[in-house]
């Protein structure tokens, strides 16, 4: 019989506290019975304060194996995952090879379900090589033991109109979904940050709003035409909020993403060039970072996903115009979104779970995740404390990479345990191979 | 001052504080024996990440007439061209004992890099960095304006004087021009009134923060504001190709536009200087009648690029927060 674990006086999406029982992988009680049920054997979880949240699911990460192993590995990326609260990650197929046949996502798939500390989804490339000429083997992948419905050729965007109509058509044949990396690649060549009054002022090429918010335009009418499901990576403009907003009032199948540093960071973090905050798409302003906010808060915008960008230090330990895009997420996601936009007000816990669970597993279509806090569901759970605060020090994050924005600043909220399929993959803030910080102690290798 | 990265970095005293002493500095250049002894043992860097004959030649001439030991590094034919990080070159300049580097570098911010790094304890001179700053350039461009605008047209002492309520005019490729930004800056904390010209094409979104009018009319603007100094940026051929953007469609369209021409030359007013900050493309932004017309005072800013570079490598090695130069010959 696998570990019973009594969760005590928990408040589920930040509800009522009550006794959880978590037993053979599932959900086993809830309530008066959790406790009566739970036998002498189970390990009991002082939950008091803290909020209990489906497993979390993110739909955009980056885990760089195979090919950029200094970066990150499936192994230091998923276990990063399960230390920010995550159950379920979509690898992004950038890799090298490219993940754009069934063997690639296979053996991704294949090195996450080795791991064990979350589900690894791989996402498969729209093109094959990410060159946005032909179409890759979406039906192979799909139909692999890795079960692809994701596909994105995201760092690139699909740019051809009719290659993105074909991937829009073809993926309804087995409930895929494109996820647009929305980039106009002439309106941005050579880009490095937001077009507007910083970047005219420190003399950085600009990476203009419309230049998104064109191909997103471009895409729901395509999404339309043809009766496809579009997702949209990475949001970040005021007008693209406008677009979605417009295309879900037309009824299109439609559905967006927003990632935490552009809820939280604006082009201001550029006039130091620093390039731990050169990002794509880049920090915008901060009526941008309002506008995204209000789009999350009102439903316009789906989800939030981190896309997870990490950088070995040379990538970054340079000028701003030579330093690689992209900045680490997974381990801070939740908080900020908790200072964003539960502490202000904007979110309820509820709603935390929506955007960070429930809808990403809807869109992936991961069946097992991001289920009801309820009797019998898979106990693919969070428990994260809302009050705990925190200084951010990457070298002390699970992810091999230290790019993270959010380096020095205090965050609110600390995730307490998560469990996959009943299985503690942390618990008391420790990741489950190395519980009482001996690891680490002895440095981050010796864990990995 | 630790560094100089920025016009930005210049408040009014400060500025008028760099303009005073290389008027010292030009003072002792009149002199047989030019050379001074105030930064006898120090070390100057010249970095030079992208080819600029003139400035490295004019900071090189400023350095040596303090009598301080000059190493330029150029990156052609050093181990920056075999993939060496600007790190790793930093390191190794500190590790050779530069007091001072001279930088210049195609990526907007690598100044900023080094001085805020930790790589090297010298001082940065940001000697032009990517589509960002030249603030050199800005200093000798205000000396110039001062020299002939102010005081008299130079018969009176304009020592402690800023730029007060002079109109300057800034013609061309402002998008792409680390001199405009600079130039913009610095006059406008001098007491300028800068107006900017150019093709719609040519000016950078988000250009209504900075202290500047803007006009793509320069007909309109010569005649309506009169200005006292009129300053030509260098427009690069390739800016017109589809590869560079396509920002206009024909040298000659440019020329006609934004040109200054003889007759535009007879627009100014009698008084009126042209400026060009080099390399001139003779014909295209500027014509040879207005290059070599006696309004011109390009030779000239070249000179006083000197001065400044001297002054500011004073400022920055020396330390006092004085302007009294030391003068004797070495």
């Amino acid at each position: 019989m696998s570990t019973r674990y009594l969760l005590r006086a928990v408040a589920p999406l930040g509800g009522d506290a009550v006794d959880v029982l978590l037993a053979d992988g599932v959900i086993a009680a809830i309530g008066a019975d959790a406790s009566a049920e739970a036998g002498p054997d189970a390990i009991e979880v002082d939950g008091a304060g803290l909020v209990l949240l489906p497993g979390l699911v993110d739909l955009h990460t980056h885990l760089r194996e195979p090919g950029r192993e200094d970066a990150e590995t499936v192994l230091s990326g998923t276990r990063a995952a399960a230390l920010g609260g995550f159950t379920a990650v979509h690898a992004m197929a950038n890799t090298t090879p490219t993940q754009d046949t069934a063997g690639v996502v296979e053996q991704v798939w294949r090195l996450g379900r080795d791991a064990g500390w979350v589900d690894v989804r791989p996402v498969g490339a729209v093109s094959v090589g990410l060159e946005g000429e032909q179409l890759a083997e979406l039906g192979a992948m799909a139909g692999s033991a890795a079960r692809v419905r994701v596909f994105s050729d995201d760092g690139k965007c699909v740019h051809d109109p009719v290659l993105m109509r074909r991937a829009l058509e073809y993926t309804k044949a087995f409930d895929g979904v494109v996820s647009q990396h929305s980039q106009e690649p002439r309106l941005t060549a050579g880009a490095q940050m937001h077009e507007g009054v910083v970047s005219a002022e420190i003399g950085l090429a600009g990476w203009p709003a419309v230049a998104e918010e064109a191909i997103i335009a471009r895409d729901v009418l395509l999404a339309e035409h043809v009766g496809a499901r579009l997702h949209v990576c990475h949001l970040s403009t005021a007008g693209s909020v406008e677009i979605i907003r417009w295309a879900k009032s037309r009824g299109i199948d439609v559905t967006a993403e927003v990632t935490p540093h552009h809820l939280m960071l604006t082009d201001e973090e550029a006039r130091g060039y620093d390039p731990v905050f050169k990002v794509n798409p880049p920090l915008r302003t901060a009526a941008d970072v309002e506008a995204v906010r209000a789009g999350l808060a009102d439903g316009t915008i789906d989800i939030v996903a981190t896309d997870h960008a990490p950088h070995p230090r040379e990538d970054k330990d340079c000028e701003w115009a030579a330093a690689a895009f992209g900045m680490t997420g997974l381990e801070t996601a939740l908080s900020v979104v908790q200072e964003a936009m539960v502490d202000t007000g904007r979110m309820t816990w509820a709603d935390v779970a929506r955007v960070l669970s429930s809808t990403p597993a809807a869109i992936g279509r991961v069946e097992d995740q991001g289920r009801p806090l309820a009797v019998g569901e898979p106990a693919n759970l969070t428990l994260v404390d809302p009050a705990a605060r925190r200084t951010v020090v990457p070298e002390e994050q699970g992810t091999a990479s230290a790019n993270s924005p959010f380096r020095g600043r205090r965050l609110p909220g600390a995730v307490v345990a998560t469990f996959l399929r009943g299985r503690a993959t942390v618990l008391d803030g420790r990741p489950q191979d190395d519980p009482d910080g001996s690891l680490r102690a002895v440095g981050r290798e010796a864990a990995l | 001052m630790k560094h100089l990265l920025s016009a930005q970095d210049l408040d009014r005293a400060t500025a008028i504080r760099v303009l005073d002493t290389a008027g010292q500095m030009a003072a002792t250049q009149s002199r047989e024996i030019k050379k001074l002894p105030t930064l006898r043992g120090r070390t100057v860097v010249n970095l030079f990440f992208e080819d600029s004959t003139r400035t490295r030649i004019s900071f090189e001439t400023a350095a040596k007439r303090l009598s301080a030991d000059v190493i330029n590094f150029s990156a052609k034919g050093s181990s920056v061209s075999k993939g060496e990080s600007l790190k790793d070159t930093a390191q190794t300049l500190q590790a050779m004992g530069a007091d001072a580097v001279v930088i210049r570098h195609h990526a907007s911010g690598a100044p900023h890099m080094l001085a805020h790094s930790g790589w090297t304890d010298g001082a940065v001179v940001n000697a032009g960095d990517g589509t960002h700053q030249h603030p050199t350039q800005a200093l000798l461009d205000a000396y110039t304006i001062r020299r002939h605008l102010v005081g008299d047209g130079g018969r009176a002492d304009v020592t402690g004087r800023d730029l007060d309520g002079l109109r300057v005019v800034i013609v061309g490729d402002v998008l792409h021009s680390r001199v405009a930004r600079s130039n913009v800056q610095l006059l406008h904390t001098l007491g300028a009134q800068v107006t900017l010209v150019a093709p719609p094409t040519l000016v950078p979104v988000g250009v209504e923060a900075w202290p500047a009018r803007v006009s793509y009319d320069l007909d309109a603007v010569l005649a309506d504001e009169q200005p006292d100094a009129v300053m030509m940026l260098r427009v690069q051929r390739e800016r017109m190709s589809t590869a560079g953007g396509g920002f206009f469609p024909s040298p000659v369209e440019y020329s006609r536009g934004y040109g200054l021409d003889g007759r535009r030359l007879r627009a100014l007013a009698d008084h009126a200087i042209v400026m060009h900050p080099g390399p001139m493309n003779r014909g295209l932004e500027i014509s040879a009648e207005a290059a070599d017309s006696p309004r011109a005072v390009i030779v000239e800013q070249v000179a006083n690029g000197v001065a400044v570079r001297m002054a500011v490598l004073y400022m920055l090695l020396a330390g006092e927060q004085t302007t009294n130069v030391k003068v004797e010959a070495a």
